[in-house]
């Protein structure tokens, strides 16, 4: 997706850059031209500007690359009332995401390469930020017959999965990780065992079974993942383990990462912000896939990410509509909103000293980008120009009334948080701003 | 290549004899056993291209075509092949005999073997079945394909019309494309062709690459470009349909566009380049009819020609070290 360059060239200095590529956190400044990044420079300000520059002074705001969100959900096509392709992309925008990957399971769902490119037309005309689809793994995403993933890779799908379902027979995931392997595509899978899982809606607890609620125990995603990696062993293919969240699994993976198979882990900063007894008093924007897990979980998670044995941060972004949220809470939908509140939630960690803003932001952009091939994630010379700029001390008490996204299921909301995106430039164009400049 | 018809005497001296009683692999043969056949096969090119076609080398003898598998050009090469070389020839299908029945391959074999046939060509959809059947029987065995296992008639036909078309074996690069997993023709190819010191490469989705298949000797490649790329010959595999339903393969256009041959892809492969089909095509799949049907490229029905004279090179050497009994 190409948008048109902004008109003339744009000077940012005095910024905060933070660049995981180059592994440089610390004052500079940048200089787009055409839509790329055209200077970069560390510790000083740009000086010898080309004439007409627009020149921003960023006053130590944080400069960096634009987040790559690996796990979007939007109801387009099939269910836009829910969020359409432009209310997300709006939403990111704010967000300071400037590429995102929507999830398969639409209705169609993603499984034919005219229904990717549907998608890639309809972001090319909302002209707001990159969005990519991920096709589905199997056809229709029921698991069974591999779906066209080399039709649709040439069309430009960046990963193939089932999204939230579970791809249950060993054979055909083995020959799924085969076929995608050989063709260069990366295969998604999230997992969890069928049987284990079916009908929970938490996890299996203390809390669990006092609140009365059908549980699923963490072995339940153990269980897949070790039957994944030895798929994995097996075919060498690549796989992405999607939103793993528990410290078991991350055992498994540990163990498998160290034997050197190409697996990498994502995990959504839902799991790294709560913990079960958020769900409090059957708050169903607490119901979640996979469920909340207990605070030694969530802690083990962190290590995971500051260790880098989890690669990848998502928003998991899941719009539900009030309809299906104000339910009892096993008949409610699962998932919530998060592309506005990824950059501050990711920023509490920071702040609480919990991991390096280098390594946070080094998950939601250059890790992701290595992980589906894009040049962005990086502020390189001839690197997109997708950044954002952000005022990362800014207090504020998340109002999901306020946020843009379609649908308000906001586990975010009425927390305080800090981190304000003060603007968002996709291909050298300002998408988001906050205040003028 | 035309040559003047052989003499009765010429083919008699060049009918050495096999060095095995049954033809079962390639490997039952050397790269000179090899040339030996080959180049007896050529003088039944040249017999075949005549009027009179017949030569009474297997006069007398019986041969008989077990084929538990249902195929056209198999059976109907053999039996001419047989034929034209004055031996007297049974073809005999499951549906028309008591195997259907429940019979046991075993059984059959005892029961045929009472009947004193001198080669026994079998077909069969089990690998191994050949070989099974070698060990209890009196007569000659020749394996015409057994399961995923070897056709080793098939590779020394296509051997013979790659020797007609490059003059030479060694060297050239062959590319065998498509379904290599469920495919005797690959397997028997590969042994023949690195054998004789041909450069091979198998290219095809992985889930249609057995396992380990880069220690056959051949190079693997998963991206039919790349594969062919260069290649002296470019040997397209059959690909089941029922293949094609998602398990293996997603569908049949993607299998089209990632891995069929078609003119554009073709062109990717050596000047001069040929293309081989052991048959029957699904065009349209691993195949562009355009490609198939261009004799300036295509060595198709050569190879259909080329079987009849290997397969009567096979049998006469075969003849050649039987004893009479």
């Amino acid at each position: 997706m190409t948008h048109a360059p902004s008109s003339g060239p744009v000077a940012i200095q005095g910024a905060r850059l933070v660049d995981p590529a180059s592994g440089y956190d610390g004052r500079g400044a940048l200089l787009v031209a055409e839509g790329l990044i055209a200077r970069v420079s560390h510790g000083r300000d740009l000086d010898n500007l080309p004439a007409g520059t627009r020149v921003i002074q960023a006053d130590g705001a944080l400069l960096c690359p634009g987040l790559i969100d690996l796990r979007v959900k939007t109801g387009e096509p099939g269910n836009e009332p829910k969020e359409t392709l432009k209310s997300a992309a709006r939403a990111a925008a704010a967000g300071g995401v400037t590429s995102i990957v929507v999830q398969p399971d639409t209705d169609p769902v993603i499984d034919d390469p005219a229904v990717v490119d549907f998608i890639l037309r309809r972001a090319r005309d909302i002209e707001l930020v990159h969005v990519y689809p991920a096709g589905a793994a199997t056809k229709g995403g029921l698991g069974k017959g591999m779906a066209e993933i080399g039709l649709m890779h040439e069309a430009g799908c960046v990963f193939v999965t089932d999204a939230d379902r579970p791809i249950i027979d060993s054979r055909v995931m083995r020959r799924l990780l085969a076929y995608a392997g050989g063709l260069g595509v990366l295969v998604a899978h999230r997992p969890a065992d069928p049987w284990l899982t079916a009908g929970a809606v938490a996890t299996e607890s203390e809390f669990s079974g006092r609140m009365g609620l059908a549980a699923e125990p963490v072995a339940a995603e153990t269980i897949m993942l070790e039957r994944d990696i030895a798929l994995v062993a097996l075919t060498g293919a690549r796989l992405m383990v999607d939103q793993i969240s528990a410290a078991a699994p991350l055992e498994s993976l540990a163990r498998a990462k160290a034997r050197g198979l190409p697996i990498i882990a994502t995990a959504s900063i839902n799991h790294l912000t709560f913990n079960e007894l958020d769900i409090g008093d059957y708050r169903t924007f607490w119901k979640l896939t996979p469920p909340l897990r207990s605070e030694d979980d969530r802690q083990a998670l962190i290590e995971g990410v500051v260790s880098g044995l989890v690669d990848i941060i998502v928003s998991a972004h899941c719009p539900a509509p009030p309809e299906e949220k104000r339910l009892p809470f096993d008949e409610a939908a699962p998932g919530a909103i998060g592309l506005e509140t990824l950059l501050p939630a990711l920023l509490t960690l920071h702040h609480e000293g919990r991991a390096p803003l280098l390594r946070l932001i080094e998950t939601v952009t250059l890790a992701p980008s290595r992980a589906i091939g894009l040049d962005a994630g990086r502020l390189a010379v001839g690197a997109p120009a997708d950044l954002l700029l952000a005022d990362i001390d800014a207090p504020r008490v998340i109002d999901a009334a306020e946020l843009i996204s379609k649908s308000k299921n906001s586990a975010f909301d009425g927390r305080r948080l800090q981190g304000q995106v003060l603007w968002t430039m996709v291909d050298g164009r300002i998408v988001y701003q906050r205040r003028q400049i | 290549m035309t040559l003047p018809a052989p003499g009765i005497d010429e083919i008699r001296s060049k009918a050495s004899p096999f060095p095995r009683r049954h033809f079962l692999s390639v490997t039952d043969l050397d790269p000179v056993q090899v040339a030996a056949v080959l180049d007896l096969a050529d003088l039944f090119v040249a017999l075949n291209r005549q009027k009179s076609k017949k030569i009474d080398l297997l006069k007398g003898r019986t041969l008989v075509n077990l084929f538990f598998e249902s195929s056209t050009r198999t059976q109907s090469s053999f039996e001419l092949a047989g034929k034209r070389l004055g031996a007297d020839v049974v073809n005999m299908s499951p549906r028309s005999s008591s195997i259907s029945k429940g019979e046991t391959l075993i059984d059959t074999a005892v029961t045929l073997n009472a009947m004193q046939p001198d080669i026994l060509i079998i077909r069969h959809a089990s690998s191994g079945a050949a070989s099974l059947l070698s060990q209890k029987v009196d007569c000659s065995v020749v394996n015409a394909g057994d399961g995923q296992h070897e056709h080793p008639s098939q590779a020394l036909l296509d051997a013979l019309s790659m020797r007609r078309a490059f003059g030479r074996i060694g060297g050239l690069t062959v590319a065998i494309c498509g379904d290599v997993l469920h495919s005797r023709v690959a397997r028997s190819n590969v042994a023949l062709l690195t054998m004789l010191g041909a450069h091979v490469r198998l290219v095809g989705p992985a889930t249609l690459m057995p396992t380990d298949a880069a220690r056959w000797g051949a190079e693997v490649c998963h991206d039919l470009r790349t594969g062919v790329a260069g290649a002296d010959v470019v040997m397209m595999l059959r690909l089941q349909l029922e293949r094609m339903q998602g398990a293996l393969v997603p569908s049949m256009r993607e299998y089209f566009r990632l891995w069929g041959l078609d003119r554009e892809k073709l062109a990717l492969a050596a000047l001069g380049a040929k293309v081989m089909h052991p048959g029957p095509m699904n065009r349209g799949v691993e195949i562009d009819s355009d490609v198939a049907d261009d004799l300036s490229v295509s060595l198709i029905q050569d190879q259909v020609e080329m079987g009849v004279a290997v397969r009567m090179a096979v049998l006469a050497s075969i003849a050649a070290r039987l004893d009479n009994r």
